[in-house]
């Protein structure tokens, strides 16, 4: 039986679980003349979600666990040294299931019967050959112990499949009779409900942060295979980076460090002030009228895809910068450079500044102000005095916030500054950054078996470090000094 | 409460600080006031006294222009102070909240220190020329406000720490640091325990002698108890004028003696 059998299935017994159940007590309060604990449709909904969530939940633990446990078994069917390497196991499984599919498809197709496809064996003819005939192009020729393999795969599966949907429509029913049996008018069920909803919620709030510790772990595991082939010292301070895939390779991290945090402080230099000034309006000065019409104008900005901003980066901001200051003033003939770079990510996190930062302003009490304008001072001053004091914790975490987003920005900087390792001062030279040469390594057809695509995870968790520690930085400040004025 | 206090009440001044004549407010399409006409006397408490909505508030507001900062308000008719209409396009409402102090319902601080609370007024007008007069003006302030032996020590610790009745009286201070000629209470008590509201009662009592205060209450023993002159306001007009003793034992109007009994509110 398919999943999607097996899930439509599940459906209809918890609709039914609904149905039962509710009415189970409806009728049971109308025989004892009991009055219901909690409404019917809590009766129903603990009868649904009794028939379905723990079948869902096994159901997803066997999808989850089968492949890996056939995988084990399989392992029996060739020489360790071949499945030594974890790339080359990675492939070989690949392989194997291809086949296994392949055969199915074959079967499905009527060109090979059950027991054909069960007991076929390289020896009769080219495997690949028949199964080309079907439409199941592979890409060599079937070994042995790989079409060995696929046909243990293959029943394995098959048992497993029956496990499987026999499991979960027991389960599926055994919630049911369960949730039936203990459907009297006395029952909590609103009570239960509650307990599921909680459950839900605490699942999805479990989620994010299992995603980001599996991201950290499988960064740090690749970041360690890195440093197991390059020293840790030279990649943290060695001052070059000049990747060779012929090998002898410099993979310094300080010159992209130094280009991500100087295209990054430019950046902020634009969109601070720009955002700040433009939150200040909207929130003290800005009449209702306009207030509606620009605030979502700006917002508009941050709508804008970043590959957008890297051509504007590209043909408009980088010509001119060059044209107008690098050349005139003597600096350089580079159109990307760190100047372009920067003023466009700047101009990219204006509306996350000032919308943040308007919000912010907006959230200080009315009765602040109030106080201010009453004791005479004028509305700059108390904006200066009095609301910004106020609002500083707030507006310090939306600029280290933003600060994270321009050191993790990629596409305008891999457009717009270029693709030149180098420790400089000059604003107008090109430059680039971590997350440009995360791509740069990784592009086109790579293997993860080299210092110089391993790389690539260690620059990733130096910027994760980087993006984290100020993003936490940022929280704390926020916490200090929240309660400020309440 | 001992109301029998507003018997001796008898009002000293006649010389009077703030002639408003029909005076008119208009939130967007909303008469909110209506054709009031006022006379309150220097060094005096005047109490505002009505049931909610009935314009008392709105008339504060406009005695040191802070209507000027809700967009859709308009207010109309003449408000002078010392025979100048502060309504005048020469007068400059940043100078005028500087000579009439505001102190507002909920106690209202900045997150500042408490010695930087009273002395962001004198900072912002230039009233100390240095560190020392300021000093003085802050200590100056606090002793008029009663707070000064209680935060004598802690002039460094934030104002939002005070307890709610402290803050109040640190907000009193910190308007009367501008020494203003008139001083407006909006509720001054009402988010305050009866202890604290006793204490800013007294203050109140206090301050009569430098200032002429206005405020605005529901509470009618807190009117009785502080002050000499009292107003009764209904549906956005002034129903009724005078000495307090006068207002709340022989009433003219009967809108008043219903209020005052409790039959309107």
């Amino acid at each position: 039986m398919s999943v999607f059998m097996l899930l439509a299935l599940v459906a209809v017994f918890s609709v039914a679980g609904y149905i039962l159940c509710r009415q189970r007590a409806l009728k049971g309060a109308a025989a004892t003349g009991q009055k219901l604990h909690s409404l019917p449709n809590y009766y129903g909904w603990y009868g649904f979600v009794m028939a379905s969530v723990p079948a869902l939940l096994v159901l997803a633990v066997w999808l989850i666990a089968q492949p890996l446990v056939i995988e084990r078994q399989l392992s029996g069917f060739f020489p360790p040294e071949m499945i030594e390497d974890d790339a080359a196991r990675t492939l070989l499984f690949d392989d194997v299931r291809r086949v296994a599919a392949g055969l199915d498809v074959a079967v499905a197709q009527g060109a090979l019967t059950e027991d054909q496809a069960a007991n076929i064996r390289t020896e009769f003819g080219s495997i690949r050959d028949r199964l080309a005939t079907v439409g199941v192009a592979l890409g060599a020729e079937v070994t042995p112990p790989v079409l060995q393999a696929a046909q243990d795969y293959r029943e394995m599966s098959h048992i497993g499949a029956l496990g499987r949907s026999i499991l979960t429509v027991l389960l599926s029913l055994g919630g049911l009779a369960l949730a039936i049996r203990v459907t009297k008018p006395a029952f909590r069920a609103r009570n239960r409900v509650e307990q599921v909803v909680l459950a839900l919620l605490i699942l999805s709030s479990t989620i994010a942060i299992l995603t980001t510790v599996g991201i950290v772990l499988s960064m740090l595991s690749e970041s360690l295979r890195f440093f197991t082939m390059y020293p840790a010292a030279d990649f943290f301070f060695n001052l070059t980076w000049s990747p060779n895939f012929r090998g002898n390779s410099e993979l310094g991290l300080l010159p992209l460090l130094w280009g991500t945090l100087y295209i990054s402080f430019v950046s902020m230099l634009v969109a601070v002030p720009i955002g700040l000034f433009a939150a200040i309006y909207l929130a003290e000065y800005a009449s209702p009228r306009f207030r509606a019409i620009v605030k979502p104008l700006i917002e508009v900005i941050a709508g804008i895809p970043t590959v957008v901003f890297g051509l504007f980066a590209l043909v408009t901001v980088g010509p001119f910068l060059r044209d107008y200051f690098a050349e005139p003033l003597g600096l350089g003939n580079s159109g990307s450079s760190v100047m372009t770079a920067g003023i466009v990510i700047g101009i990219l996190n204006i509306p996350f500044i000032s919308s943040l930062a308007d919000d912010i302003i907006n959230a200080v009490p009315q009765s602040m102000r109030d106080g201010s304008l009453g004791l005479g001072a004028t509305k700059s001053e108390t904006v200066r005095k009095v609301v910004l004091p106020a609002a500083l914790p707030g507006i310090m975490g939306a600029v280290l916030m933003a600060a994270s987003r321009a050191i993790g920005e990629t596409m305008i900087v891999t457009m717009g500054a270029g693709a030149a390792a180098k420790l400089d001062l000059n604003p107008f030279e090109a430059m680039t950054t971590i997350t440009v040469k995360i791509v740069s390594q990784l592009t086109g057809d790579t293997e993860f078996n080299s210092p110089e695509t391993l790389v690539a995870f260690a620059l990733g968790m130096s910027l994760f470090v980087i993006t984290l520690g100020l993003n936490i930085l940022a929280l704390m400040i926020v916490r200090k000094y929240r309660e400020q004025y309440e | 409460m001992d109301d029998m206090r507003l018997v001796e009440r008898t009002v000293e001044q006649l010389q009077s600080k703030i002639e408003a004549k029909g005076v008119q407010v208009y939130y967007g399409e909303k008469h909110a006031l209506k054709d009031v006409d006022v006379a309150i006397l220097d060094r005096t408490v005047t109490a505002f006294i009505g049931p909610s909505g009935c314009g008392k508030s709105t008339f504060l507001r406009c005695l040191n222009r802070m209507n000027d900062t809700v967009a859709s308000a308009r207010v109309m008719g003449s408000i002078r102070i010392d025979g100048e209409d502060i309504y005048d396009a020469r007068v400059d409402p940043v100078q005028l909240r500087a000579k009439v102090g505001m102190v507002f319902q909920k106690p209202n601080p900045f997150p500042k220190s408490i010695y930087e609370n009273v002395a962001y007024g004198p900072k912002i007008h230039g009233l100390a020329a240095n560190k020392a007069e300021l000093d003085s003006i802050v200590e100056a302030s606090l002793r008029k406000a009663a707070l000064w032996n209680e935060v004598k020590d802690r002039l460094d610790a934030t104002g939002t720490g005070l307890s709610g009745g402290q803050q109040q009286r640190l907000c009193i201070a910190r308007a009367i640091a501008t020494s203003p000629e008139v001083l407006l209470m909006d509720e001054p008590c009402s988010a305050l325990d009866p202890i604290a509201t006793a204490q800013v009662e007294e203050l109140i009592d206090e301050l009569r002698s430098q200032f002429s205060v206005v405020i605005v209450t529901h509470s009618m023993q807190q009117a009785a108890r502080v002050s000499q002159k009292t107003a009764f306001f209904h549906l956005g007009s002034l129903v009724e004028y005078g000495e307090t003793g006068q207002i709340f034992t022989n009433p003219k109007d009967p809108r008043t003696e219903a209020y005052i009994t409790g039959r309107i509110g």
